[in-house]
């Protein structure tokens, strides 16, 4: 058994720890974009529309991620084609960074005051052009701290993958363990690894939060 | 190729044994995560007796580490670390009491950063006012803080007990027997693990809405004096 040093370890851990960042920003960058369309239906839409939205998210924010994995993967292989465990990853991940950035959202337009929507149709704007120019900038003020928030969310998600055997940092800290069996050490680097990801996003989304309330908004 | 659900029957009792598990790890976790976030909350409001000169003790400084570390941290690597970790220093535990333990910890934290919210929002003067009034700082944290407190962030402690309740699914990793696992372990019998993981997932559903429901129940009794007045 060759032996391992603690370098050898931290080299191994951060060369996977380069997928935990991609996959988060795959499913992140996925989440916000299929979650953006999901919002904008949902809030012009027709009501059946808006209803599916709304299961939609029910049905992401009420079950397991880890249980959204494991249908992604063997899913896939009831439909008859055969996904890789970096397939299956992105797509459960968007899905679910979907579903819960379109409920932030949603509840970031609700919160601008109905009188904006009046007085704009009242100045003589249509739908598109109240959204555009009136309720969405206000609107994404309010979106940024609660946005940034869940990118923390995402990036601890992302440790699931594992489970379905993609190689990513705790994947990588099991991985490790089994050769070198120094779980104390290894599991405590693999924390520190996220901590490093997710710690200054928690105080930036924080930060933001302070300004926003400071503004005098809301 | 097409669903087939006939193949899970015999396995009905397998799985009701994990949904017992996973039901009576989220009880122990709710209660006792709670209290710990009292506890967690009380040593971190800097209006407490704990506090000197208006911040944090030590005590509640280290605790606020705690609630950081928790909450940037993934949950799985939480259980590894209690399950294969502590073992190396000379602390053996089964693998259900690391899964509770890690269960109680994470929910301790979330729930003690929203009480803080809630805490944060009561007005300096209560506090005082209740303590001109004869009121001890124990007793005035209990009766003018936690409990306001506790009605505000109400909604978010329920998000927070269902989303601790679905992560448990991860408990299953270190062969803890609960829903997921008895999904698994079918799975690996019959070759159908699209069919278990959909069941398997429809029971998380249900009882996220049953535990929502059942919250939402226990709040009404709870909190019933104050919908009327100015909470």
């Amino acid at each position: 058994m060759t032996d391992f040093t603690l370098w050898d370890i931290v080299r191994n851990l951060m060369l996977a720890g380069r997928w935990t960042v991609v996959l988060s920003l795959i499913a992140f960058t996925g989440g916000a974009i299929v979650g953006l369309v999901l919002t904008l239906a949902r809030m012009g839409g027709l009501k059946p529309i808006r209803w599916l939205i709304r299961l939609y998210v029910d049905l992401f924010q009420g079950t397991p991620l880890l249980m959204q994995l494991f249908l992604a993967y063997f899913g896939a292989a009831v439909l008859g084609f055969d996904v890789s465990a970096w397939t299956a990853a992105s797509v459960a991940l968007t899905l679910f960074t979907s579903a819960f950035l379109c409920d932030i959202w949603r509840g970031c337009v609700e919160a601008v005051p109905s009188g904006q929507w009046q007085a704009s149709r009242v100045l003589g704007l249509n739908y598109l052009q109240s959204m555009r120019h009136v309720i969405l900038p206000q609107a994404l003020r309010l979106a940024v701290p609660p946005t940034v928030g869940f990118s923390v969310q995402v990036i601890k998600g992302t440790a699931l993958a594992s489970v379905i055997g993609f190689v990513e940092l705790t994947k990588a800290g099991t991985m490790l363990n089994n050769a070198a069996f120094a779980p104390f050490t290894i599991f405590a680097l693999v924390a520190l690894g996220y901590f490093i990801l997710c710690y200054p996003l928690s105080r930036y989304a924080r930060h933001l939060e302070k300004k926003l309330y400071g503004a005098g908004i809301r | 190729m097409t669903l087939d659900f006939s193949t899970l029957l015999p396995y009905t009792d397998v799985i009701l044994e994990g949904l017992v598990t996973t039901l009576w790890l989220t009880v122990v976790t709710t209660v006792v995560g709670i209290a710990l976030a009292v506890v967690v909350a009380y040593f971190r409001d800097s209006a407490s007796d704990t506090a000197r000169d208006g911040r944090p003790s030590l005590v509640g400084r280290l605790l606020g580490g705690y609630v950081e570390v928790i909450r940037n941290t993934p949950f799985i690597v939480q259980l590894f670390f209690l399950f294969f970790g502590l073992p190396a220093l000379g602390i053996s535990i089964s693998a259900p009491v690391a899964a509770l333990l890690a269960m109680i910890l994470n929910l301790g934290a979330y729930t003690a950063e929203i009480l803080r919210a809630g805490i944060d929002s009561t007005l300096k003067g209560q506090h005082e006012a209740a303590r001109a009034l004869g009121l001890s700082r124990l007793q005035s944290f209990r009766h003018v803080v936690l409990v306001p407190a506790f009605s505000r962030v109400y909604p978010s402690l329920i998000s927070q007990c269902i989303i601790v309740m679905l992560g448990s699914a991860v408990v299953s990793q270190i062969s803890v027997f609960d829903l997921t696992y008895a999904a698994n372990f079918i799975q690996s019998r019959n070759f159908r693990g699209f069919e278990v993981y959909l069941v398997a997932t429809a029971i998380y559903l249900l009882l996220a809405v049953g535990l929502r429901l059942l919250f939402e129940f226990v709040g009404r009794r709870l909190f019933a004096y104050r919908q009327g007045g100015s909470a």
